[in-house]
């Protein structure tokens, strides 16, 4: 009896696993967690809206380790998930492995490229949304004298920190920019202690306007920066609520519509490189009530106009992972 | 390097090293009586999650800093259950008391704040505010003095000074009182102090216990004096850092000052310089990053002096049949 009910259970759960698992998009978060206020929130967000709007479910994942990549992308692909999305940069190996086992599959991963014919790549053009807040930084700076602090040290938060440095430059081209990186492991993305010692660093050499791309230590940055009554810019996400008044601007990357899109194609996703730049709405600058007396008019002016320009193609800048190099210091 | 900069760098160090040395001193303590203890780290964040939880549901930073105690405490408990009363492995017991912190910070806090594990912003006098000292505002004119005690002495948060206080205070209860004698005598020889007639097992808990505490006064510093709220595994490995420090000061609290302060040095240099330019070559931010770690492998291999932990430690007392 006992063993025909362990049965009948196994199989009904087998069943039930099957049917909810049909076609179900797949959202894999990475070791920063899906709240860290910033890059995986906002692919939580996307999948968020996706299913508000549907009314359809996702499944997801927050991996702990970094052994749980491929499992966790074979365990979605086996249960029949499609499309799976990926949010970072760090599955890009796993990916390529995995993908070809799984031709039916369709998969998206943010912020990497991986050439398989059943993967969307999707990139952001971070230099140029970087760029604008930048500008941005340098029209609010006084001392002349702006920082950036960086998560882990990768060539994806260079891109972030040579498109920032451009935009100060293209303001005041005297201006100085400080740029620290946090760590070189991915524990970088989760101290804000460090962080904030590192906005104390950067203030005591004369920064007034820091930059965050941080993942959760940027959080420790936007709070140091607000005690010590300086501006703060933050990433991905909006993080102008943080510190009402003291964020001066948010770098948004639009994780949230990449998820979003790739989870409205579902089953029928394009698939190669996606490219999400100014032109398309994939990055830009975050103004809402929050920071609506920090931004002056010149700023919005001035900054308007640049974005205008890199979507029309007049004006480029320079992506630190085309050359690995970055032209100005 | 002017002077300024000098002392921005020292600031900076304090502020680095306190947390370190708060749990390099429960370590102390611990490990002086002969229980090993993996789990400062552990300890450390489960004490920073409830300083920071009680901090803002009460509105009062020193409830929270009870609370995180008493975080701290509990999981000293268990520690001393599993290796004091039931002699099992002290590190294995102290692996698990890490991974249960890293797990259940986050578990409660998505329970009770729905904020992703993390707590909402301190503000005001949930978090604990940085104390200017007597005279430290009449003093900043003072050339070389002034800054120093301006910028340096004063102008921290009250557990730093509370941290500090702790190295001559665990120097006189280790080596001025009866109890820090038994207390280090059941670390070395905890059959004679069986024979003495006095308890192992008591000690053994007064020991961890001390520990308890430290551990949850350096998790309060870090959740609401450095930082206004937990964050998911914020301690980002200081308690590991703390037990290296203990290791190379060789358990003593003077020497565990000045490991602490070199350590917090060396992260604040590491912090403020990314790539140390000496002309000839370049020291990458790496290389200060594992310096801390490097220095303690050498001393435990015997380079430089030597490192001879307690006769007794990481085995439990077992009393003759």
């Amino acid at each position: 009896m006992t063993m025909m009910t362990k049965l009948l259970g196994a199989a009904a759960g087998l069943a039930l696993s099957a049917g909810a698992a049909l076609a179900e998009p797949a959202l894999i978060f990475d070791l920063g967690g899906k709240f860290d206020k910033s890059f995986n929130e906002a692919a939580f967000t996307g999948a968020q809206r996706w299913a508000e709007e549907t009314g359809g479910s996702f499944r997801e994942i927050e991996l702990q380790s970094e052994a749980q990549r491929e499992q966790a992308l074979r365990r979605f692909a086996e249960n029949g998930n499609n499309p799976i999305v990926m949010a970072g940069f760090a599955f890009g190996n796993v990916l390529s492995e995995v993908a070809p086992d799984y031709p039916d599959t369709k998969f998206a991963i943010i912020d990497m490229v991986v050439d398989a014919p059943n993967v969307r790549s999707v990139v952001f053009n971070e230099h140029e949304g970087s760029y604008l807040v930048g500008m941005m930084a340098a029209m609010a700076s006084e001392s002349g004298t702006v920082g950036f602090i960086g998560g882990m040290d990768i060539p994806l938060i260079r891109k972030f920190a040579c498109g920032y440095v451009q935009g100060v430059k293209a303001v005041n081209p005297d201006a100085t920019v400080i740029q620290n990186m946090t760590g070189t492991t991915p524990a970088a993305w989760n101290d804000p202690v460090k962080g904030s010692e590192l906005t104390q660093a950067q203030i005591s050499q004369g920064a007034d306007v820091v930059y965050a791309a941080a993942g959760g230590t940027g959080v420790g940055v936007l709070q140091t920066a607000a005690d010590e009554g300086i501006l703060s810019i933050g990433v991905d996400s909006n993080q102008n609520y943080l510190h009402p008044g003291q964020v001066l601007t948010s770098m948004m990357k639009r994780v949230d519509n990449a998820v979003y899109d790739a989870m409205e194609a579902g089953t029928d996703l394009e698939t190669g490189i996606n490219v999400m730049g100014i032109a398309n709405g994939g990055v830009g600058y975050a103004l809402d009530e929050y920071n609506e007396d920090l931004v002056t008019a010149d700023m919005r002016a001035a900054v308007d106009a640049a974005a205008e320009q890199i979507a029309a193609g007049d004006l480029t800048v320079h992506d630190y992972m085309s050359d690995n190099t970055c032209p100005v210091e | 390097m002017d002077y300024l900069t000098i002392l921005q760098v020292l600031d900076s160090t304090v502020r680095l090293a306190t947390p370190l040395l708060l749990a390099c001193l429960a370590g102390l303590f611990s490990e002086r009586a002969g229980i090993f203890d993996i789990g400062l780290e552990g300890k450390m964040l489960a004490a920073a999650f409830f300083s920071a939880a009680v901090a803002y549901l009460t509105g009062s930073v020193w409830n929270g800093l009870l609370a995180g105690i008493a975080a701290s405490l509990a999981l000293s408990a268990v520690h001393g259950l599993a290796s004091i009363t039931f002699r099992g492995n002290q590190l294995i017991s102290g692996v698990a008391i890490n991974f249960l912190a890293a797990g259940m910070t986050v578990l409660i806090a998505q329970d009770w704040f729905s904020q992703g594990g993390r707590t909402p912003s301190l503000m005001g006098g949930a978090r604990f505010e940085p104390i200017t000292l007597p005279g430290a505002e009449a003093m900043a004119g003072v050339p070389l003095i002034g800054p120093l005690y301006h910028d340096l002495i004063s102008g921290h948060s009250i557990l730093v000074y509370v941290a500090f206080l702790m190295v001559p205070l665990t120097w006189f209860v280790l080596f001025q009182t009866r109890f820090g004698l038994r207390l280090r005598a059941v670390g070395e020889n905890p059959a004679a102090v069986d024979t003495a007639g006095v308890s192992v097992i008591g000690m053994r808990f007064a020991a961890v216990a001390i520990c308890g505490v430290l551990c949850g006064i350096a998790g309060a510093y870090l959740a609401t004096g450095l930082q206004a709220g937990f964050v998911k595994d914020m301690t980002a490995g200081r308690g590991y850092i703390a037990l290296a420090a203990l290791i190379f000061a060789k358990w003593r609290p003077w020497y565990a000052l000045s490991a602490c302060l070199l350590f917090g040095l060396l992260q604040a240099v590491a912090l403020r310089y990314q790539n140390i330019d000496l002309g000839a070559f370049v020291i990458p931010v790496q290389v200060m990053d594992a310096l801390p770690y490097i220095l303690t492998v050498v001393i435990l291999a015997g380079f430089v002096g030597k490192a001879i932990p307690p006769r007794a430690g990481g085995a439990p007392y077992v009393k003759e049949r």
